[in-house]
């Protein structure tokens, strides 16, 4: 492997010092001058027309700026994808969920703001509702949108291979089942929008997002608003996870009251509204049916889902589709049938969270191929690694696996957690339990019809001399990417980390899809190389000619430039610059020409030098319906063992420890890479044991807290044991991909087989808390 | 009504006029304007605002301002000297402990007060002092390795200086 100065290091972040001592703003640190306070007021009810709003009192609240109802708002239809836009900005006649925006408050402080929320009346003629999934699905259930006919958004049929042919050589076959709940994104800074207008229709928001890109473009449709003049800034973002990829509601209504009061507005949810507006975890429920041989070779599987998503269709569509096609890897599985339907119901919408789609779905199969492995009496590790695919594969829906190290993740895992002797030798209530994982590299297509780049980044020199500027639009939300940009930069530019300043996160920078679907890595990464490798041949270029050497023999090295054939001919260069720089210290009187002195001559030749880069993803996938969805220019692949003591009395769990292997392509940053993969086992082990939304009979979210809304503390936390395989991925820069999501994949699974292990009894439904596995024990007389 | 106060924040004296339910996260962020402390719930469920009250981390949340006056708070911008980062700060940044950064201030306030009394923590007696400090991205593997490492770090300086520190 070549040597790298400073990638595939574990150099720190570059905004962790801001981060530690207090200096990082967040959108809500932010305040302008004479900055009113945004309030939404929510619907009451579950399912209800509107009969009326009279906001006639609130006006008359001293301190109160301006109201918004749907009839400030230009009733433009929108939300994720364009062929399901189907929400409004403001209810226009109807709410669908309890917390449905109905009107929005801007005054002076928060206070007011909220109490001229009370004073609004609103009445209602109360509808039928449904709150269940496979009750939505009723020819007589009360129908949410006109046109969701049985309240559903999306169906999806895929038949791959011949499933019917590959019955008949199977010689076990299994049917199981699966539900989970829905789930919070719980990340610990809530959303927050800070919107200013000005006088010539610019629009400028700070916002807590994850995609600036996708939210400006949903301002400027809803709002109607020329592109041009909508600028999206994203500050430090407290995590995503995923509901924080598509444009809110908040953000849309706090613009929306800037242009109305002409005043900056800054919108910040409480808890209580991150609950019920974050757009997380949908609910998911899965039936497989697998199908393998006497020596382990799957043969087939047959696999039905329905996906309830809340009161509208969000990131539904895609869900449903992922739901489906990431089962595609990592197993040579050439025969799958897919029937997935996606459903609206009275209740909070979701969308997209950590493994999009696709986690619930891995659950069970995975939890299948351990059945099965018990069935043949073969260890559930060796009937993983006979089926895995390799690189190079193209899977039964036409996936294509440019690297793969599925199989060195899995023996990484086995030999590391010593699995032969674990599961064999155990005491009562312990178990142990593996488990794969696959998923893509950044998704193949945008979220509306385009050819536009998913990104672009724009590297300019300092015309000063000695730094470089890296612009783009990616969003940093805690994951790191601008200290990748950074590190690759530097390693291209042979320079020192600390001499390249990213800027990010800012519609006006560049383009950016966001951070989502895994891609920032492999996308912006690779656009961030190619600008560096511009803005190094530039420079390069001026030198070669300054000093009659060719440019092919030149290169910039610990931020010197030297060249293969012997000593360059500087002397002229270094006496411009210095007599340029009289009276500054540091200037170099001997040795090569440093990266500080040749950037500036080539300044001074070439004026402002800037080098650009971009990355569109060569054409991928099928041509069968929805093809698109699941695609990706590279696949992450994981394996993960878990460990569990199960008290059996009680029920309760304790995992002992999480041993992960993710095939990352190559780790940009050491310490990034395994801190992805350590918050992905977190959240896995969340969604496993204890997280849950719940909701009343009247569609009321109950658990709206973060106390009483369970998720994994230090104490809950095993140690986590991170492994990076290193597969050299073609597409990525440098041999990267994604590692953000896929991580997560392997831990439900390998904490439930774990759980098989120690109890013998299998619980279909997630969480797994102490009272679903006792009543388990309880059922199966133990 | 509002109340005049002084309030003692990282060794500064504040006078403020503040309602008599205001919470102290609030007057130390949008009066003070020390904004390091966050807010992730309002509530005492998150830890995010953890700030240090004469050494013993509270939940400025759950903390009225008015019962503030007349103790020493040390909040996230007081913990570094300048530039020179303290050992709890160079080991999370230096391990890794860092992602979103939002529950970071009060993750480093809290490991603070835990060295403090106790220089020498197992790994169960940190994962027990952070528990109520929630973290989202890390799984507080490197946050509790960092806190091991500074008090390693914390501990050599000692010996180095002849434990006068």
């Amino acid at each position: 492997m070549k040597e790298y100065k400073i990638l595939n290091t574990r150099a720190p972040r570059v905004d962790a010092f801001d981060k530690v001592t207090g200096r990082a703003k967040y959108t809500d640190d932010l305040s302008m001058p004479g900055m009113l306070y945004g309030a939404i007021l929510h619907s009451p009810q579950a399912h209800a027309n509107i009969i009326s709003i009279d906001i006639s009192e609130a006006e008359k609240l001293p301190g109160v700026i301006g109201i918004v109802t749907s009839e400030d708002t230009l009733g433009i239809a929108y939300g994720v994808s364009p062929a399901r836009y189907d929400e409004q900005i403001l209810a226009q006649d109807k709410v669908r969920y309890v917390g449905d925006e109905i009107a929005a408050v801007a005054a002076t402080t928060p206070e007011i703001a909220r109490k001229a929320l009370d004073l609004i009346k609103v009445e209602f003629e109360e509808l039928p509702t449904v709150l269940d999934m496979h009750k939505a699905r009723d020819e007589d259930a009360p129908q949410l949108h006109e046109r969701y006919r049985r309240n559903t958004v999306q169906e999806v049929h895929w038949d791959f291979g011949d499933v019917e042919a590959a019955k008949k050589e199977a010689d076990i076959v299994r049917t199981d089942t699966l539900t989970s709940k829905m789930q919070d994104g719980a990340f610990i800074e809530p959303q927050s929008a800070l919107a200013s207008f000005d006088d010539r229709g610019y629009l400028t928001m700070y916002s807590s997002t994850q995609a600036p890109h996708y939210v400006q473009r949903t301002i400027g449709m809803a709002l109607g608003l020329p592109l041009h003049k909508v600028r999206v800034v994203k500050p430090a973002v407290g995590g995503g996870f995923g509901p924080k990829a598509s444009c809110s509601t908040m953000e849309l209504i706090t613009c929306l009251l800037a242009m109305k009061t002409g005043k900056p507005v800054k919108t910040t949810f409480d808890r209580e509204q991150v609950f019920l507006h974050s757009r997380a975890r949908h609910q998911f429920y899965h039936k497989m049916t697998t199908g393998v041989k006497k020596d382990g070779t799957i043969c087939f599987l047959e696999h039905e889902c329905a996906l309830d998503g809340g009161a509208y269709c969000s990131f539904g569509i895609a869900t449903v589709y992922y739901a489906g096609s990431l089962l595609g890897g990592p197993y040579r599985l050439e025969n799958m049938k897919y029937d997935g339907c996606r459903v609206v119901t009275n209740k909070p919408v979701c969308g997209a969270q950590r493994g999009h789609g696709a986690v619930i779905a891995r659950a069970l199969f995975e939890i299948q191929l351990d059945r099965i492995a018990e069935e043949l009496e073969m260890d559930p590790v060796e009937l993983r690694l006979k089926n895995v695919r390799e690189a190079g594969e193209t899977t039964c829906n036409e996936l294509y696996l440019s690297s793969f190290g599925m199989k060195e993740a899995l023996e990484a895992v086995r030999d590391s957690a010593l699995w032969k002797k674990k599961r064999t030798d155990k005491p009562a209530g312990k178990g142990i339990g593996a488990a794969c994982g696959f998923f893509v590299s950044g998704a193949g297509y945008p979220i509306y019809y385009s050819r536009t780049p998913h990104c672009t980044v724009i590297t300019k020199l300092s015309e000063v001399g000695g730094g470089v500027i890296v612009k783009s639009g990616a969003a940093d939300i805690g994951q790191g990417s601008d200290t990748m940009l950074a590190m690759i930069t530097a390693e291209v530019l042979g320079i020192k980390l600390s001499d390249v300043k990213v800027q990010s996160g800012d519609s006006d920078l560049a383009v950016d899809l966001g951070a989502y679907s895994s891609r920032t890595t492999l996308m912006t990464g690779t656009a961030a190389k190619e600008a560096a490798e511009s803005v190094k041949k530039q420079i390069l270029e001026v030198i070669a000619e300054k000093t009659g050497a060719n440019v092919e023999d030149l290169d910039i090295v610990d931020g010197e430039v030297i060249s293969s054939k012997g000593e360059l001919d500087i002397d002229d260069l270094r006496t411009e610059y210095r007599k340029e720089h009289r009276g500054f210290r540091g200037t170099v009187k001997s040795g090569n020409l440093t990266f500080h002195e040749a950037s500036r001559i080539a300044f001074l030749e070439k004026g402002s030098i800037v080098g650009t880069g971009k990355y569109s993803p060569p054409k991928l996938g099928g041509s069968f319906k929805g093809a698109a969805v699941g695609t990706s220019p590279a696949f992450g692949c994981s394996a993960q063992v878990a460990e569990v003591t199960v008290d059996l009395e009680t029920g309760q769990v304790t995992v002992d420890k999480i041993t992960g292997a993710h095939d990352c392509g190559f780790a940009i940053n050491r310490t990034q890479v395994e801190g992805q993969m350590e918050g992905s086992m977190m959240m896995g082990m969340g969604e496993a044991l204890m997280e849950e939304i719940i909701y009343d009979k009247c569609g009321r979210v109950i658990n709206s807290n973060l106390a009483e809304y369970k998720m994994p503390t230090s104490l809950d936390m095993p140690p986590l044991e991170a492994i990076i395989v290193e597969s050299h991925e073609p597409h990525g820069p440098f041999g990267a991909k994604e590692v953000g999501e896929g991580a997560i994949m392997p831990t439900i699974p390998a904490i439930l087989n774990a759980i098989y292990d120690a109890t013998g009894v299998r619980i279909d439904e997630l969480p797994v808390t102490p009272e679903r596995i006792r009543m388990a024990l309880k059922k199966a007389g133990k | 009504m509002k109340k005049l106060i002084t309030l003692t924040v990282n060794g500064e004296d504040y006078e403020l006029a503040v309602e008599p339910n205001t919470p102290l996260v609030d007057v130390i962020r949008h009066e003070i304007g020390l904004t390091g402390t966050k807010k992730g719930c309002g509530i005492g469920d998150c830890g995010a605002c953890t700030v240090l009250m004469d050494g013993v981390p509270v939940f400025s949340c759950l903390v009225l301002a008015v019962e503030a006056q007349g103790h020493d708070i040390l909040t996230i911008e007081g913990v570094a000297d300048g530039l020179e980062l303290h050992p709890v700060q160079k080991a999370f940044v230096e391990v890794g402990a860092i992602q979103c950064g939002f529950c970071t201030p009060g993750m480093v306030l809290n490991s603070l007060a835990l060295l403090k009394r106790n220089p020498k923590p197992t790994e169960a007696e940190i994962r027990k002092a952070l528990s109520g400090n929630l973290c989202r991205c890390t799984g507080y593997q490197k946050i509790t390795e960092a806190v091991l490492t500074a008090a390693d770090e914390m501990a050599n300086t000692e010996d180095k200086s002849g434990g006068t520190k």
